[in-house]
């Protein structure tokens, strides 16, 4: 599989405002779903594919593919549009998210859908399966040169599942270093903020002290995401977690002031329009 | 068809998880896409015997069956064939990982549950799976087997090897008899008849299966013909040798080390139900927890076995016939 072409920082960052227009876009079309969640993904999950990860949009099962699994299975729309933007269906199939008889069901299922890796949205489940895929590629490959490399994006909220604390003891122990979980530190869940619902204290050093290799970055810097990115690319015996501070709703000014209350609600043709005008295609 | 089974003498009963874990090894030989995991319970399940011979292919999980389990998804979606064991109780008590990373995510995991029914003993409920099949069962896509003696068992893990469906496969920790001859070949959605009969049928499953050829054997001397059918295969099942057990006898029995509620029974009686109505008899444990006790204490209380299951089928017989 060949190396991704890398995308320069300007015309990414001109990409990531459409890719939030077809996200607001879709979820206003779907009458429901989550657009806090997505927006505040969105700058790490383009960025991702768009020079980190190799992939072919033609050929989505290709057996030596660097593997994605979207472990917040409900940011999925912000997935769908980047894997739109890259090839991996028309871009209008977007407008039939969560539509009988879609590919694009509201939660993410590999079967119906090549490109999407595992069917989550039950929470804190997509670690173990990253953690598995990572294992693979030591086997087809080797424990120094894995045959590919696996992301795993989890939500600062699914980070109280305990399965993820299962992970963080396992991964170092089972020497998975191709694994590389990312945390999207959006600070809101449905039921309130982390910090009040069940907060995670110091996320960072409890990694760490589990055995990771730990970076802490801001979530919507694509500079930032690369720089660790290849961090985690170079790190040859631990996995990597990166927790990404974001913002959720990122891109639309009331969403970004009421994080808790656009968790998992939709905007109406009003609020689109309002939105849209703030994302200048 | 005979009413005798036509086994040597001197084969001796054992337990399906023994025939499993030399069944896996062998396979390991062959087969560089097997790997194995397990939750701090190799020695139990039998798993260990591959961990020995094939280190690099063997997942020490510690006690985690969740990751575990979600682990194996995702070696499986990588192209392994991963072999996932613990006890029956402990696997399936992780239903949102099946559901989830394994069925929903299409994985070919292959759950290994050991350890099942009231037949573990003394260990009590806690350590029982007696809601497994009810459980796998509800899972759509998931292939459900479990093995009627050694033989079967070592059959069922060779067709693992190459089966697409994600899987369960359910084994005693106790010695079982064998009921198969060395010619007998495990086909998925198959019942093998075990005894002739037209009297009634009963369906067996696990380690009730030497039991119910046992108690078949005295309702033949009884004057009662029982036909007895190894329901190995508990999804699919075998629709066919229901509907003609339906057709061709006055009542169906159904005998297993799970609770009665959705296993074999709710099974056999989902089909007969639809396809050919007929008096069914649900018989195993009858919707109670499991409790502490010797296996064969355990087995005469729940009468479960072979005396019991004589009882339960000559009564069952009377009450047709009155």
């Amino acid at each position: 599989m060949k190396s991704p072409d890398v995308i320069d920082k300007a015309s990414l960052e001109q990409t990531a405002v459409k890719l939030r227009r077809d996200i607001l876009t879709m979820l206003e079309k779907a009458g429901s779903g989550h657009p806090g969640g997505s927006l505040s993904a969105i700058d790490i999950i383009l960025t991702l594919y768009s020079g980190e990860m190799r992939y072919d949009p033609k050929e989505p099962r290709a057996e030596m593919r660097d593997r994605f699994v979207l472990s917040k299975g409900h940011g999925v729309p912000a997935l769908y549009a980047v894997m739109a933007d890259k090839g991996f269906f028309p871009r209008e199939d977007l407008l039939t998210l969560r539509e009988l008889g879609s590919k694009l069901q509201g939660h993410p299922a590999n079967a119906l859908l090549p490109g999407i890796e595992a069917s989550t949205g039950s929470l804190g489940q997509g670690l173990s399966v990253a953690q598995g895929i990572a294992l693979a590629a030591q086997l087809k490959g080797s424990k120094q040169d894995p045959a590919w490399r696996v992301y795993c994006l989890c939500g600062d909220g699914e980070v109280q599942e305990g399965q993820i604390w299962e992970v963080a003891l396992s991964a170092p122990h089972l020497g998975a270093h191709n694994l590389t979980a990312i945390i999207d530190s959006n600070k809101a869940q449905i039921d309130g903020l982390v910090e009040d619902v069940m907060p995670l204290g110091a996320l960072v050093e409890k990694f760490a002290q589990f055995g990771w290799h730990t970076q802490r970055i801001d979530g919507h810097d694509i500079d930032a995401i690369r720089q660790a990115l290849k961090a985690a690319r170079d790190e040859t015996t631990r996995p990597s977690v990166i927790v990404a501070d974001t913002i959720k709703g990122k891109g639309v000014s009331f969403m970004e002031s009421d994080i808790v209350g656009w968790h998992g609600k939709t905007p109406n043709r009003e609020e689109l329009e309002k939105a849209l005008q703030e994302l200048p295609s | 068809m005979s009413a005798r089974l036509m086994i040597p003498s001197d084969v001796a009963p054992a337990a399906t998880r023994k025939a499993f874990g030399s069944a896996l090894q062998k396979l390991g030989a062959t087969d560089d896409k097997i790997v194995v995991l397990d939750a701090d319970l190799s020695k139990s399940t039998m798993s260990m015997h591959f961990a020995k011979e094939f280190p690099d292919r063997f997942y020490e999980m510690g006690i985690q069956e969740a990751n575990m389990i979600g682990t194996a998804a995702g070696l499986a979606l990588s192209g392994y064939t991963p072999f996932c064991c613990s006890f029956a109780c402990f696997l399936t008590g992780r239903f949102d990982q099946i559901k989830m990373s394994v069925a929903y995510s299409e994985a070919r995991v292959r759950l290994i549950g050991t350890h099942a029914g009231v037949g573990i003993g003394p260990d009590g409920y806690s350590q029982q799976g007696l809601e497994d099949l009810a459980t796998m069962r509800s899972l759509p896509g998931m292939l459900v087997l479990q093995p009627g003696d050694d033989l079967e068992a070592a059959q069922m893990v060779e067709h693992l090897a190459t089966d697409p469906r994600p899987a369960y496969m359910r084994l005693t920790r106790q010695n079982v008899a064998r009921v198969h001859d060395d010619n007998y070949k495990f086909k998925p959605g198959v019942f093998p008849q075990l005894i002739g009969g037209d009297d009634i049928a009963i369906f067996a499953t696990g380690g009730t299966v030497g039991y119910a050829v046992d108690a078949a054997l005295r309702l033949h001397d009884a004057g009662v013909k029982a036909r007895v059918y190894n329901a190995s295969s508990i999804k699919p099942v075998d629709e066919k040798a229901i509907v003609e057990a339906a057709q061709q006898t006055k009542g169906l029995l159904t005998v297993e080390d799970h609770n009665v509620l959705g296993g074999l029974g709710g099974a056999v009686t989902e089909v007969v139900t639809e396809k050919h109505p007929a008096r069914v008899l649900r018989h195993g444990v009858h919707d109670v927890f499991g409790e502490s006790g010797s296996p064969e204490d355990l087995y005469k209380h729940h009468k479960l076995d072979a005396d019991g299951i004589f009882d339960v089928a000559q009564g069952f017989y009377k009450s047709l016939t009155a």
